[in-house]
């Protein structure tokens, strides 16, 4: 295993308005990790992935991803959102784009690609996503759990480092999670590093290096996820545990 | 089962004609009294119009006398058309209006035929280098004699007024809107001045400003042209409202589509250019529609300040010793006219939202 650090977080803090949303996060992630967030609804886990591409900004500590630590400045934002993939609980997709325009505007209109090289590759990602068949649709076309495979793609065609998932599944009929998963552990099989926010714990249990509990803003325990399940410490771990395995 | 229901048509009562009439128009008796009514409404006012606009109307002829005064004497809108269509606009330099109209009409119909191709070239010629084109042909230059804009006039005149206020307005609309919703307080502050004041004031007391008010100001012997000081106006004017229908679509967009686009790393001006303004002008298609028909009727108020826009020069001709009490046919025909041209805009809007339809 290299140890090499992904994400760096130190005393992070960040209110809305009155409310301490994160309160004093420390984190780090090396590659390769993948780690799993959960935790009640509100508890800041969601806003701690959005603070790592800055659709947040927390207001105290600091967060180093792969050396640059963010800041007001734009270009320490853009470095890093180029690094970071992330995967919305709603998919957010273009709707006025095709599938395969989806998956190419960021590489032609960031990276710079050549147009006909970012389609290919986005082609190459649909293929790996098994939606290739799609392309041509527009996303109102495609049933849900195709629509977050084709974000997943979009965000794989950046070529990122680090994928950030926020409840991936949540939003998604039954019969579609599984399909969604199956791509999620196929990428954390290829090496990805991977934060991902969910509630699916049998995914958490077959890939997670580390699960990850949260509450009321805080980090209440890290743990394998082998002792996660089977000797939690905090009552409030248990208690989440007992209502949702 | 399945099959079975298969051989079992509708009722025949609910096909054809018959069962269309029943549906629609007798399926109870209010409903069919109403239908009953507006036959009726329909025998008394469409026999009578189709006499005095077509059957009973004169077309030939030359002067008043040719006309029976038994329906419309369209001979009244035919002896004046050069000036109603043109102005003062000198005969022999006619052409110029014409050629420019030719050009107008050739790209249109090309960007309206789907399966041609270099659409973006044609649309960024009839943007950047047509206007050049009309400034030059219709005002002179390049050795083409200089026309003063105080002989533009009739339909010519109306169709640059609008032309300019629609095609410059938009964008300017956009980037109030853009403005108003910035995260820099001096430009939002900024933008929201611009637009509530020129929101706030009737377009003609805008039209007095720019005509009378205005020279006031500049220093001595700086003199604008009135057209041009009309068309800055009119088209701050149509901005003005166009910047709030934008504002509407932008408001309208899900915050996850700016979430999507930063997260791939998309910049301000990309995001906007690429997600969410097609997608927020798109679902104010209607409404920017709206606003276009708006300014094209408005134009004709530009006759407060002393320019003869398309109405104002049928009333003029109406006025003429010769022509005296034709009034009607003027108005009939400036109606018709504005018709076919709001009635265009609406079809072309219409065409464009089923085109750009991808579904949600």
């Amino acid at each position: 295993m290299s140890s090499e650090l992904m994400i760096e977080m130190k005393n992070v803090h960040k209110w809305f308005g009155e409310l301490h949303v994160l309160n004093d996060i420390n984190l780090e992630i090396n590659k390769g990790e993948k780690i799993v967030i959960c935790g009640p609804s509100g508890s800041g886990k969601s806003t701690l992935i959005r603070c790592i591409n800055r659709l947040e900004e927390h207001q105290r500590g600091n967060i180093i991803v792969e050396g640059t630590e963010l800041t007001n400045d734009s270009r320490s934002i853009e470095r890093i959102r180029g690094e970071v993939g992330m995967v919305f609980q709603q998919f957010n997709l273009f709707p006025h784009l095709s599938i395969l325009d989806n998956c190419s505007l960021a590489p032609i209109w960031v990276r710079k690609l050549p147009k006909a090289e970012a389609k290919e590759k986005a082609m190459e990602y649909l293929k790996r996503v098994q939606i290739d068949d799609q392309a041509h649709k527009y996303p109102a076309q495609l049933s849900g759990g195709q629509q977050q495979r084709a974000a997943i793609a979009r965000a794989l065609c950046m070529e990122p480092r680090i994928m950030l998932f926020d409840e991936p599944t949540s939003a998604l009929d039954p019969e579609m999670i599984k399909e969604v998963l199956d791509v999620m552990v196929g990428l954390a099989q290829g090496g990805m590093t991977m934060i991902v926010v969910t509630h699916e714990m049998g995914f958490a249990k077959e890939v997670a290096d580390s699960i990850i509990f949260m509450d009321e803003g805080q980090i209440v325990e890290a743990k394998n996820p082998k002792d996660f399940f089977d000797n939690p410490e905090s009552e409030r771990t248990k208690t989440f545990l007992s209502q949702i395995l | 089962m399945s099959l079975a229901n298969k051989e079992i048509g509708p009722p025949v009562i609910e096909l054809g004609v018959m069962g269309w009439l029943r549906k629609n128009l007798f399926s109870n008796w209010y409903n069919s009294l109403l239908t009953i009514f507006g036959v009726y409404l329909l025998y008394i006012l469409i026999p009578p119009l189709v006499n005095w606009i077509f059957l009973d109307a004169n077309f030939v002829g030359s002067t008043r006398d040719d006309c029976t005064n038994e329906g419309a004497c369209w001979i009244f809108i035919r002896q004046n058309i050069k000036l109603i269509f043109y102005g003062l606009y000198p005969t022999e330099e006619l052409w110029r209006i014409n050629f420019v109209y030719l050009i107008l009409f050739i790209s249109g119909v090309y960007l309206l035929i789907p399966e041609l191709k270099y659409k973006g070239w044609v649309g960024a010629f009839l943007l950047i280098i047509f206007p050049i084109i009309c400034v030059i042909m219709l005002s002179g230059g390049l050795g083409l004699e200089a026309v003063e804009t105080r002989l533009w006039g009739g339909l010519f005149l109306t169709l640059v007024i609008a032309g300019v206020g629609i095609v410059l307005s938009l964008p300017i609309g956009v980037m109030l809107a853009l403005g108003r919703r910035s995260k820099l307080p001096v430009v939002s502050i900024l933008c929201t001045i611009f637009i509530e004041i020129w929101r706030g004031v009737p377009l003609i007391t805008v039209l007095f400003m720019a005509s009378n008010m205005f020279p006031l100001f500049m220093p001595e012997g700086v003199n604008f042209d009135k057209l041009i000081r009309a068309l800055i106006g009119v088209m701050f004017f149509s901005a003005a409202y166009l910047a709030e229908v934008v504002r509407g679509g932008l408001q309208a967009m899900p915050k996850g589509q700016y979430e999507a686009s930063q997260a791939v790393g998309l910049t301000y001006w990309r995001m906007m250019t690429l997600v969410i303004l097609p997608q927020s002008l798109k679902m104010v298609i209607p409404a920017i529609i709206g606003s276009f028909i708006a300014i094209f009727k408005d134009t004709t108020l530009v006759l407060v300040i002393g320019l003869f826009d398309f109405l104002g020069i049928i009333q003029f001709v109406g006025t003429n010793p010769d022509w005296l009490g034709f009034s009607h046919e003027g108005y009939v025909f400036a109606a018709a006219v504005f018709w076919v041209f709001c009635y265009a805009m609406s079809w072309y809007s219409q065409r464009l939202e089923k085109k750009l339809d991808t579904g949600r």
